[in-house]
C-alpha cells in the first residue's frame, strides 16, 4: 500500500491541474467576453446563471449539440484528428508548470507540479511547435481556400515568433543557470525585486509581444482574420471540433500567462497569501492583460507582422541576450 | 524600425489607457426585457379610441383619419343611435400598414384617435394585428386607469359634448 501512494498522489495532482485548467479554460472565455464587452461600454453575457456565471456551461452544451460538418472534399482522417492535434499540446504544457510550493500532506511532501522536467523551458517551446500542426493540418484538410492561407499564414507565423519567444527567456537561462521552471521560481525568491521582470524588463516585453503572436491572439491573430480570411483555419469547422480549437487557443492562453508569471513575475513567490493564490493571481493578471491588449488595438497586416518579427523582435532578443551574458562576465 | 519602437513606447500606452478608463464608464446597453425604456409624450405607439368621462366614445366616425392615413390602414363603418349620434359600427386599423406617422390624431376633429406609448404588441398571426374598435377602446380604458391612478392631469378636453338634435328642416 505504502508503494502505492506516491501513484495516487500523481493521478490526484494530474486530476485536480487538468480539471482546474479546463474549468480555467471555459471561464477564461467568459471573462475575456466580459472585458471586452466592458471596455466597449456594453454589459456582456449576463442571463444565463448570476451574472452570466453559467454562460460557458451553456457554450459547451451548444457546441456539444451542434452538427459536425464535414466538407466532401475534406481529407476526413486528418480533419477529425487536427483538432485533437491543437488540443493535446495545448493542455500538455501546463505540466511543467509549479503552480505552487512544496506542501507535506500526513509526512509525504508534493511539490505543486506534475513533473519537474530538468528541461521544461525546452518541452513547453517543443508542444507549443506541436501545437502549430493542428493548425496546419486543419487548414490543409479542410480543402477550402480560406482555411488553407489561414494554416499557412499561422506556420509562418508561429515559426517566425517562436525565435523570438525562445531567444528572449535565454537571458534568464543563463542567469538561473536552468531549464527547470521549480528551479527559476526558487530563483526569484526574497526580494520582490529578485523577480525577472526588474532584472530582464526588455525580455519580458519581448517574450509576451511574442506570446501573443504564439497564441494567435489579437493584434496577431492572422491566422482567423475574419475581416480577410472568413475564419481562417476553422472555417470549415463546426460543432465540439470547432470547440477545442477554441479550447486550445485559450488553453496556450493560460499556459503562456502562467509561464510568463513563472518567468517573470517569481511564480508562486509573494508575502501574506498562499503560493497558489498568489499563482493564480499573477496568471490573472496575465489574462487580464491579453484581452486588455485584444479590446484596444487592431490586427497588423501581413507583412507587418513579418517584419516585426523578424527585423524588431529576434534582433532585439539577440543584443538582449548579448548584454545579459556581458553583464554576468562583469559581475563575476 | 523606429516608428515601430515609436509606436510601441507612446501609442500603444495612449490606446490602452483610453481602453482601461472605458472599463469603468456607465454602460450604454438597454436592458430590455428587464428594465423597459422610458418614451417622452410624444412617442407614437399602438393607437387607441378614446372615451368621454361619462363613457361614451369620442369617435363620430367621420372618415377624417382614414384619408389621412397615408398607409390606408384604417377602415370605418358608420352607423347612428336612434337620437341620430354617428358612432362607427366597425372601426379597424390594422398595425401591420400602419406607418406610426400620427396623421391619424392630427386630422382627428373630435381627439378621438391618438398613438399610445404602447410598443409591444406581437402576435404569431398576421390577423391578429387588425385591431378592432373594442380592442383600441380597451387599449383607452387601460391607459385611462393608470393616468386615474397616477393621478396625471388628462390632455384630452374633458367637457362632455352635448348633442342637439337639428333643427327640423321644414318648420
Amino acid at each position: 500500500m505504502a508503494e502505492l501512494i506516491p501513484v495516487i498522489i500523481v493521478i490526484v495532482k494530474v486530476t485536480v491541474i487538468f480539471v482546474g485548467l479546463l474549468t480555467a479554460v471555459a471561464y477564461t472565455t467568459y471573462f475575456e467576453r466580459r472585458v471586452v464587452a466592458f471596455i466597449q461600454s456594453r454589459i456582456g453575457p449576463n442571463r444565463v446563471g448570476p451574472a452570466g456565471l453559467l454562460q460557458p456551461l451553456a457554450d459547451a452544451v451548444k457546441l456539444l449539440f451542434k452538427e459536425e460538418f464535414i466538407p466532401a472534399k475534406a481529407n476526413k482522417f486528418l480533419f477529425s484528428i487536427a483538432p485533437m492535434m491543437s488540443f493535446v499540446p495545448a493542455c500538455m504544457a501546463i505540466a511543467v508548470i509549479p503552480i505552487g510550493d512544496t506542501i507535506s500532506i500526513a509526512g509525504y511532501k508534493i511539490d505543486l507540479i506534475i513533473s519537474d522536467l530538468n528541461v521544461g523551458i525546452l518541452y513547453i517551446f517543443a508542444l507549443s511547435s506541436l501545437g502549430v500542426y493542428g493548425i496546419v493540418l486543419a487548414g490543409w484538410s479542410s480543402n477550402s481556400k480560406y482555411s488553407l492561407l489561414g494554416g499557412l499564414r499561422s506556420s509562418a507565423q508561429m515559426i517566425s515568433y517562436e525565435i523570438g519567444l525562445g531567444l528572449s527567456i535565454v537571458g534568464i537561462v543563463m542567469i538561473t543557470g536552468s531549464f527547470s521552471l521549480a528551479e527559476i521560481v526558487r530563483f526569484q525568491s526574497g526580494s520582490i525585486f529578485n523577480w525577472f521582470i526588474f532584472k530582464q524588463p526588455v525580455a519580458f516585453l519581448l517574450f509576451f509581444i511574442s506570446a501573443m503572436a504564439e497564441t494567435n491572439r489579437l493584434p496577431f491573430d492572422l491566422p482567423e482574420a475574419e475581416s480577410e480570411l472568413v475564419g481562417g483555419y476553422h472555417t470549415e469547422y463546426s460543432g465540439m471540433r470547432f470547440g477545442l480549437f477554441y479550447l486550445a487557443e485559450y488553453a496556450s492562453m493560460i499556459t503562456i500567462s502562467s509561464l510568463a508569471a513563472t518567468l517573470f513575475l517569481g511564480g508562486w513567490n509573494g508575502p501574506y497569501l498562499p503560493p497558489v493564490f498568489w499563482f493564480l493571481i499573477k496568471v490573472i493578471f496575465f489574462l487580464f492583460i491579453y484581452v486588455w491588449v485584444r479590446g484596444t488595438l487592431p490586427r497588423f497586416r501581413y507583412d507587418q507582422l513579418m517584419r516585426f518579427g523578424w527585423l524588431v523582435i529576434i534582433p532585439l532578443t539577440l543584443l538582449n541576450i548579448m548584454i545579459t551574458g556581458l553583464l554576468i562576465y562583469l559581475w563575476r | 524600425m523606429w516608428a515601430t519602437i515609436k509606436s510601441i513606447f507612446l501609442a500603444i500606452p495612449t490606446g490602452l489607457s483610453v481602453t482601461f478608463k472605458h472599463l469603468f464608464r456607465r454602460k450604454v446597453t438597454t436592458r430590455y426585457p428587464d428594465v423597459k425604456p422610458v418614451f417622452e409624450d410624444r412617442y407614437r405607439g399602438l393607437h387607441y379610441l378614446s372615451r368621454y368621462p361619462d363613457g361614451r366614445e369620442r369617435c363620430v366616425c367621420c372618415g377624417l383619419c382614414a384619408k389621412a392615413c397615408p398607409a390606408d390602414a384604417i377602415y370605418m363603418e358608420p352607423t347612428e343611435t336612434e337620437t341620430g349620434e354617428r358612432y362607427p359600427k366597425v372601426f379597424e386599423i390594422n398595425e401591420l400598414r400602419c406607418i406610426f406617422c400620427g396623421f391619424c390624431e392630427e386630422a382627428c376633429p373630435e381627439e378621438a384617435i391618438f398613438l399610445g406609448h404602447e410598443f409591444e404588441f406581437s402576435a404569431g398571426d398576421r390577423g391578429d394585428f387588425i385591431y378592432t374598435k373594442e380592442m383600441l377602446l380597451a387599449n383607452f380604458d387601460k391607459i385611462e386607469k393608470d393616468r386615474v391612478a397616477k393621478n396625471i392631469k388628462p390632455f384630452i378636453r374633458q367637457d362632455k359634448f352635448q348633442f342637439k338634435k337639428p333643427a327640423d328642416p321644414v318648420h
